[in-house]
């Protein structure tokens, strides 16, 4: 995939499908269905190239919104079902779009071994701290003493902190971006979607009907202090110590992505059968 | 119980005429923070005050905030559990993509519809019935009351039709009122407004109790009677993933166990949970959970851990809309052959099906009792409709029966854990009890719970498992058997209302057929059958779901009359009487 | 900062584009959620914000748009275009003027900081043209919200809880 002028025609709006969004007005995930249709126009890949697979969520309701292929699978196993598209069709860019519940909760499991495997993927998570579609219970990276019904008084267990799982499970790209920056996180996905291997995007996304105090993440995100580095050992100590709300690539490194040639000699299936014979 | 009588609405010409007993149903519809849902409660809230039953049922549209929403109330001098054929009364804040509710509001010549004449038209497919449309300027008449809610004024008129007294409409706002006491006097004058117009409508049929008190009677979602009816069975270990429709179930029994001493943990996801309750029930704690059909699929592998160490736990299974994803805010009974199928292996388990919200809570505590009696895990097939919606019901009577695991006590010499006694039941000794330590396993095991693959003892264990279940006497509770004649209706779950009320219309042109709602689904019971079914020549089987998975089921368990049909229909929407009691009025002919 | 006549008209076409892409944005989600009143109301003003555009276009003698700069505005967005975050579903169209009111003073305080700025004579003066259009825009949607009425104060209730969807 390159990103020559051949798709100049194509715009944000090319990327957009007719079907309106039914999320909330004023989610954070208006602004990412923005950010992916800018960041593919940058790219200029046709929309029929691209594949957006998602799991169970408010924001895994992405691929229905975009005017490329999609696939809406079931909850927590996007990255399972994007890593066998991308083996089994390396041509196809395929991104992969999901919450925080979806995606560290249920989908935690392949979350590890997706970063490991370092297949040709981006993957682009709305957090927002809460499983919204199920009407507001705690998430992975929801705060301990956040109460509600499901864990009055908060679930009292540590958050999980996805940019440093990513990178110690070995990410090739690791970055934060936040929903109300869409051109700032336009310019972060189409960065991770140029970049080989898999390319992991948190997206800080307010959720305003179950978290309105996220209203204030405008005014807590800044610009992370420094460049992306391609030393893991120097963005684990970066990303251990973040505050996170630093916005920016943290993470670009140079692992090799999983291997999809198909390379050897190619025999007939019958040339097969010569292990058999006697 | 006094009972409460029921004044019937004049006929329109050209329109049947309703059956007894059938009540009011009523609709309240609008969008975006119209508060319909509230009105609906409210009003479900006051019948229960004036002594009426009633049932509440939601429904809207996708969004999460501000979507189109309706309440589906039916109130009457008898328990209602199941929505009639149409709706007496749609009452419409606003019509904005009301026509999305088109399939669940029918209406009939005979309805009335009231709309805000602002709001614009009704849609067409609501003109069609014939429906006699009453303009009345909502939104503008709560404008002149300065604080006033426009739900309010809806509840007014809605409860006024009904024939629920003014001070049982006024109780139910007070109780209700959270907010600044001059918001509270501003929406009993729109209460009283709405009170005030019903008079000159009419054309609605009306509920008059006369019972006052609603000393007796519950106002419960099946969802919490489900939760409550673990407790008592003596679950204090909950682990829970949320999924639509089970999450309140879970959300319900998280501050009640901590209350009455016990834990709810919220899992990383289905596959957990299933093995955090198979944990804690090793443990000695009674355990449960509860979930909706995709949930279950990934909780299979558990509940087979379970079949195979003989770990008690309660699966509660919400059903939805199948199959995958579905259709997760809409009841359908298309699990059931999962449920009786679904693991691999031989590998029996108990399955239970609550017939009704109210039998939500004695199902789910005699599914405890039996899993801990019996040391396996057992599925409770409730579902979306059951679960989510709120009815009046009889207090559920205090049950006898809590669990009550065979346990070991220290001094046991030669304690083998899967030791093949007679009944198959062998006591299973909790961890912290000195010497009589043991593995639990998975793999087939000796009676010592050594794993084997051995021939002896995998038929040994087999023939264990199997026959501690099907040998056990589960009393009268296996199924509700009701009525009499020479044919038989057998159903299960949310459909057994539908049915009971199709039975007693058929029954009223002469039809005569007995009911049979099963409540164990698994084991079989060939016997029971047997005797319930003596003298019936003609069996139909009723239910919810596209390929007549219970008809099926029962063919291949059971030996059944040859004259045999089966009425099916998958969801999203429900079972009405109507339907079934035409379809039993021409199976009666055949 | 725009350097020449050509940069300054692309920039102010990009803010134009953008606020009429939002307004359009935002009256779909209004729409999806019952709030017929305020959708009209941004669709209204994503046509307004589409004339300027052309409005533009035309003074320029541009048929198609040229290629648009990156520009790094002082906040995340271009002042003109509305937050996604200043919404909610019981919005009143009150509300929807504020917003308004708020991009177009935005605009303003935009263009008059580029006429202090500039020092290239054909920019400055460009530029306070468009602070003066913009100024205009201002004294429209103040006289506009004059003459709707303002929202009580229990505008955001909703008696009804969330809905469970999936």
């Amino acid at each position: 995939m390159n990103d020559t002028a051949a798709g100049a025609a194509l715009t944000a709006q090319s990327y957009k499908s007719s079907y309106k969004p039914i999320w909330c007005p004023g989610c954070g995930d208006y602004s990412v269905l923005s950010s992916i249709t800018k960041a593919l126009a940058m790219i200029a890949v046709p929309p029929e190239q691209v594949v957006v697979v998602s799991g169970i969520g408010c924001s895994s309701r992405m691929p229905a919104y975009t005017s490329c292929y999609g696939f809406h699978g079931v909850h927590g196993r996007a990255l399972a079902a994007a890593t066998g598209l991308k083996v089994a069709r390396p041509d196809l860019t395929v991104l992969v779009t999901g919450g925080d519940g979806d995606g560290y909760s249920i989908g935690g499991n392949h979350f590890l071994h997706a970063c490991r495997r370092n297949v040709d993927l981006t993957y682009i998570v709305m957090d927002n701290h809460v499983y919204g579609m199920t009407k507001g219970q705690p998430s992975p990276t929801t705060e301990p003493d956040w109460d509600s019904k499901l864990s009055p008084g908060g679930t009292g267990v540590r958050s999980f902190h996805p940019l440093v799982i990513a990178l110690a499970s070995g990410a090739n790209f690791v970055a934060r971006a936040f929903a109300g920056d869409p051109n700032g996180t336009a310019d972060i996905i189409a960065q991770g979607i140029r970049h080989r291997g898999f390319s992991f995007i948190e997206v800080l996304s307010p959720c305003v009907t179950f978290r309105p105090d996220q209203r204030e993440w405008k005014k807590q995100v800044h610009p992370a202090p420094v460049a992306a580095t391609d030393d893991p050992a120097r963005a684990a100590r970066r990303i251990m110590t973040d505050d996170g709300f630093n916005i920016g690539v943290l993470y670009a490194g140079n692992r090799n992505p999983y291997p999809t040639h198909r390379g050897g000699t190619q025999v007939a299936p019958s040339d097969l059968e010569a292990e058999f014979e006697l | 119980m006094q009972a409460t009588a029921e004044t019937e609405a004049p006929t329109r010409a050209g329109v049947p005429a309703r059956a007894a007993g059938s009540g009011v149903s009523i609709a309240i519809a609008g969008s975006g923070g119209s508060g319909v849902m509230t009105a609906g409660t409210l009003l479900l809230n006051a019948a229960a005050k004036a002594g009426a039953y009633g049932l509440m049922v939601r429904t809207s549209g996708p969004q999460i905030r501000g979507g189109e929403a309706a309440a589906l109330i039916r109130l009457g001098a008898r328990p209602m559990e199941s929505l009639d054929d149409r709706f007496d009364l749609l009452l419409a804040v606003d019509w904005q993509n009301v026509n999305r509710f088109a399939d669940e509001i029918p209406l009939s010549a005979a309805s009335v519809m009231i709309g805000d004449p602002d709001e614009g038209e009704p849609p067409e497919v609501f003109k069609a019935s014939g429906a006699r449309l009453v303009p009345l300027p909502l939104k503008s008449m709560t404008k002149a009351i300065s604080g006033a809610w426009t739900n309010m004024l809806t509840l007014g008129i809605a409860g006024a039709l009904a024939g629920i007294p003014t001070e049982a409409l006024q109780s139910a706002l007070r109780e209700s009122w959270k907010r600044a006491d001059t918001a509270l006097q501003a929406n009993l004058a729109a209460l009283q407004a709405g009170i005030s117009l019903a008079a000159g409508i009419g054309g609605v049929p009306r509920v008059t109790a006369t019972e006052t008190s609603a000393r007796n009677r519950w106002l419960v979602s099946g969802n919490q009677a489900a939760g409550y009816g673990a407790i008592r069975g003596g679950v204090r270990f909950v682990a829970a993933y949320p999924i639509t429709p089970a999450t309140e179930l879970l959300e319900w029994m998280a501050p009640a166990l901590a209350k009455v001493g016990g834990t709810l943990l919220q899992a990383e996801d289905e596959l957990a949970s299933v093995n955090m309750i198979i944990g804690a029930s090793y443990g000695g704690v009674p355990s449960l959970t509860a979930t909706a059909g995709p949930g279950l699929a990934l909780m299979t592998e558990g509940i087979g851990l379970a079949v195979g160490a003989e770990v008690p736990i309660v699966v509660v299974d919400v059903m939805r809309g199948g199959p995958s994803t579905g259709i997760p805010a809409k009841s359908e009974q298309s699990d059931l052959s999962f449920a009786v199928n679904g693991l691999t292996g031989d590998a029996p388990r108990l399955v239970l099906a609550p017939t009704s919200i109210a039998d939500c809570l004695a199902t789910t505590q005699w599914a405890v009792h039996l899993a801990e009696e019996l040391q396996a895990p057992a599925i409770v097939l409730s579902d979306q409709f059951m679960g989510q919606s709120r009815a009046i019901i009889d207090r559920p009577a205090d049950l006898a029966f809590t669990g009550k695991r065979l346990t070991c006590p220290s001094g046991t010499v030669d304690y083998r854990r899967y030791r093949n006694t007679e009944s198959g039941v062998s006591p299973m000794a909790i961890p912290g009890t000195p010497g009589v330590v043991y593995t639990a396993d998975g793999l087939e095991h000796s009676e010592g719970g050594i794993p084997s693959s051995q021939s002896r003892d995998h038929r040994t264990q087999l023939d264990k498992r199997e026959r501690k279940l099907v040998q056990h006497d589960y009393g009268r509770w296996w199924a509700d058997v009701e009525g009499e004649g020479d044919a038989a209706v057998i159903t299960f779950g949310s459909a057994t209302a539908a049915v009971r009320e199709a039975l007693v219309r058929a029954a009223a042109k002469g039809v005569k057929a007995r009911l049979i709602a099963m409540r164990l689904l698994a084991p079989e019971r060939p016997i029971e059958l047997a005797q319930a079914l003596e003298g019936v020549h003609r069996v139909l089987v009723v239910e919810q779901n596209q390929g007549g998975q219970f008809y099926r089921y029962l063919r291949s368990m059971y030996d059944l009359p040859r004259a045999l049909s089966s009425f099916h229909r998958p969801g999203p929407l429900p079972l009405r009487p109507g339907e079934i009691t035409e379809t039993i009025l021409a199976w009666s002919k055949r | 900062m725009p350097r020449t006549l050509t940069e300054l008209m692309a920039q102010a076409l990009v803010m134009e584009n953008e606020a009429a892409q939002r307004y359009a944005d935002l009256a779909d989600a209004m729409e999806t959620h019952n709030n017929r009143g305020v959708a009209e109301l941004f669709r209204k003003m994503a046509v307004i914000e589409r004339k300027h555009a052309a409005q533009i276009m035309a003074e320029m003698g541009w048929k198609e748009a040229p290629p648009l700069p990156k520009v790094a505005w002082e906040d995340f967005e271009a002042p003109e275009t509305a937050p996604a975050d200043a919404v909610h579903y019981l919005m009143t169209p009150y509300h929807a003027l504020e917003i308004a009111l708020a991009n177009e003073k935005r605009a303003e305080r935009f263009f008059t900081r580029l006429v202090r700025m500039a020092n290239v004579e054909s920019v400055r003066k460009a530029a306070r043209e468009l602070m003066a259009e913009e100024r205009e825009h201002v004294a429209l949607v103040t006289a506009w919200l004059k003459k709707v009425p303002r929202p009580n104060k229990n505008w955001s209730e909703d008696p009804d809880p969330p809905s469970y969807t999936d």
